[in-house]
């Protein structure tokens, strides 16, 4: 496919060769230079200065004087910042892996479920119910959720005592022992609807005719799920799981709004962390080392998603 | 007959999680409209007696809510716009170009959409300051038009290296230019797609938290996600004021749902298939 599609150009080259013949394909690389340039000034280069930076010593103002791996000698100490990542663990649980589990088994239901026997468009409706916290500004999601878990009279507490649950009502954001939960449920909450649609998409390129032999066969649903379903939309399970989990790494407005981190530090992420290391410790060198481990966590994820889904198309 | 029998009971399950997604929101409508004393007194589940909106509009002055929404559309259209011009010109360079070293360049540009923000945001704002830029709603618009165009360029690559080249010949053949072709015949072919990332480029800027609430700090310039993020971080508002400014912030979420949502859907299975 490619190959051919490469001689077209160079055919298309050659039909076009009033002018001078200086490799045609070249040329198109013109309009490559508005990219290039606004990319080495907004991405490249602040990178490259935060890569720099965190072998600094630095508090934003003056210069920054060379220090080496102080920063990341300090970070290996540092409990604060081995707790924000031991809490990134819980978003990838939380952001990850029970929205996929949870999606494949939704978007299956709804798929081969509603929609065959109540009508795609049933089946449309409560998939836009999930999806819409999707469109939410993650900072109105915080809004929302801080006011239902609020301990007096948050909604979440005021149901409890209604339906006479009183002693299970809780201070469900300002517990240390609870906050990361409470985190971790909003985000489940947030984040559902993203693998739901894609899987619903996928399973609508899978032949139909194998659910019916299955059927035939007397599969039942949960066997057709699982032989069936799974194998077929593995890229999209792949996708999912590295978008998702590249997201929870990420995860800042949500925890900047429902928490700050807190309390005591039960809810902090590196993003935080890095954030009031940066703008309200500011110690920048420090901040940027933090920054710069997140980056090679995530783009070694990014790498292992891309092969995984290499490795099913091939 | 079996079969119908336990039909209704998954159904029925599929139902109620659906609604426990959308509670939140009916909740938020609900206490948006009722009067702090009326909130003291009945608490957050009760249905309201009237339709009280003062609680609105004195949110709605506080924040100067019309300046934050100007301020979000104005920066996510310009994003939106100014970014799918830049993936077409990127992805016309590599999807049709087939330019040198392109799988590199295409490389680079899904590890700029990769990278996370937190290792970009001291260095923007520094140097934001050193331009002058600081502050302003024109450094948040360069900023994410480069970032969303690094999505947009990996997407529309893919799209354009499909492109049929009988079209590009037959328009090379009748002495069109490339600057001709890319506006006259690949931009009206590939406008589905270039609908799709403009929907998207907008919303997801709009959506963005950190950048913005680190660039910008006056009033006259925040967004509507900063400018609600930022009020409840510091935790000044009572309840009625909380869901005002709850249901002012999901209000503009649903329009651009209803409005795209198979844009919306449609665009998600397009970017995960690649």
């Amino acid at each position: 496919m490619t190959v051919t599609v490469e001689r077209g150009t160079r055919v298309a080259g050659r039909s076009t060769a009033q002018r001078p013949p200086r490799r045609p394909r070249d040329s198109y690389a013109l309009f490559l230079l508005p990219g290039a340039l606004a990319f080495l000034a907004v991405i490249v280069l602040p990178f490259v200065m935060n890569t720099y930076v965190s072998f600094t010593d630095w508090q934003g103002v003056g210069s920054p004087t060379w220090s080496g791996l102080a920063n990341y000698r300090e970070l290996m100490d540092d409990s604060e910042f081995w707790a924000s990542f031991r809490h990134s663990l819980f978003m990838v649980v939380a952001m990850a892996a029970i929205p996929t589990a949870l999606g494949l088994v939704l978007a299956a239901a709804l798929f081969d479920f509603v929609g065959k026997h109540f009508g795609t468009r049933f089946a449309a409706v409560l998939r836009a119910c999930f999806y819409l916290p999707q469109v939410l500004p993650i900072a109105v999601a915080g809004i929302v959720w801080s006011w239902i878990l609020a301990p007096d009279n948050g909604s979440l507490n005021a149901l409890l005592k209604a339906i006479g649950l009183g002693s299970w009502q809780q201070d469900w954001l300002g517990d240390p022992d609870l906050a990361l939960y409470s985190v971790m449920g909003v985000m489940v909450w947030v984040q559902l609807g993203f693998p739901l649609v894609i899987f619903m998409a996928g399973l609508q390129r899978v032949d139909p005719q194998l659910y019916e032999a299955a059927e035939l066969d007397g599969a039942g649903w949960w066997r057709r799920f699982w032989h069936i379903t799974l194998p077929q939309i593995r890229p999209e399970i792949y996708v999912v799981l590295t978008w998702c989990s590249i997201a929870a790494l990420k995860v800042f407005g949500a925890v900047y709004v429902l928490t700050k981190g807190g309390p005591g530090g039960a809810t902090n992420v590196p993003s935080y962390f890095s954030f009031t290391t940066f703008f309200e410790k500011t110690q920048v060198g420090y901040g940027a080392a933090i920054s710069t481990v997140l980056t090679v966590i995530i783009l070694a994820l990014s790498l292992i998603g891309l092969k995984l889904q290499e490795r099913t198309d091939a | 007959m079996t079969t119908a029998l336990r039909r209704y009971p998954v159904l029925i399950a599929l139902c109620v999680a659906a609604l426990f997604m959308i509670v939140p929101f009916l909740i938020v409508t609900v206490n948006a409209f009722k009067s702090p004393a009326e909130y003291a007194q009945n608490g957050p589940l009760s249905l309201p007696d009237g339709l009280y909106t003062q609680g609105l509009k004195d949110f709605w002055e506080r924040v100067d809510f019309g300046q934050k929404l100007v301020n979000s559309v104005l920066i996510s259209g310009s994003v939106a716009v100014l970014a799918v011009v830049l993936s077409v010109l990127n992805a016309y360079a590599i999807g049709i170009g087939r330019i040198k070293g392109r799988t590199w360049v295409l490389a680079f540009f899904v590890l700029a959409n990769m990278l996370p923000q937190e290792a970009l945001v001291y260095p923007v704002y520094y140097l934001s300051k050193e331009v002058g830029l600081y502050d302003t709603r024109l450094s948040v618009v360069i900023v994410f038009t480069v970032i969303q165009a690094a999505f947009g360029t990996y997407l529309l690559s893919a799209v354009l290296g499909q492109f049929p080249r009988e079209i590009l010949e037959a328009a090379r053949i009748d002495g069109a230019n490339k600057w001709q072709v890319l506006w006259r015949i690949v931009v009206p072919v590939s406008r589905p797609t270039l609908g799709v990332l403009l929907v998207f480029f907008f919303i997801w800027t709009w959506n963005e938290f950190l950048l913005p609430l680190v660039m910008l700090i006056s009033n006259d310039n925040q967004t509507v996600s900063v400018a609600l993020g930022v009020l409840q971080g510091q935790r000044l508002m009572d309840a009625t004021m909380t869901n005002a400014a709850a249901l002012l912030g999901v209000l503009p979420a649903i329009v651009f749902f209803l409005v795209f949502q198979r844009t919306l859907t449609r665009g998600i299975a397009v970017g995960a298939v690649k």
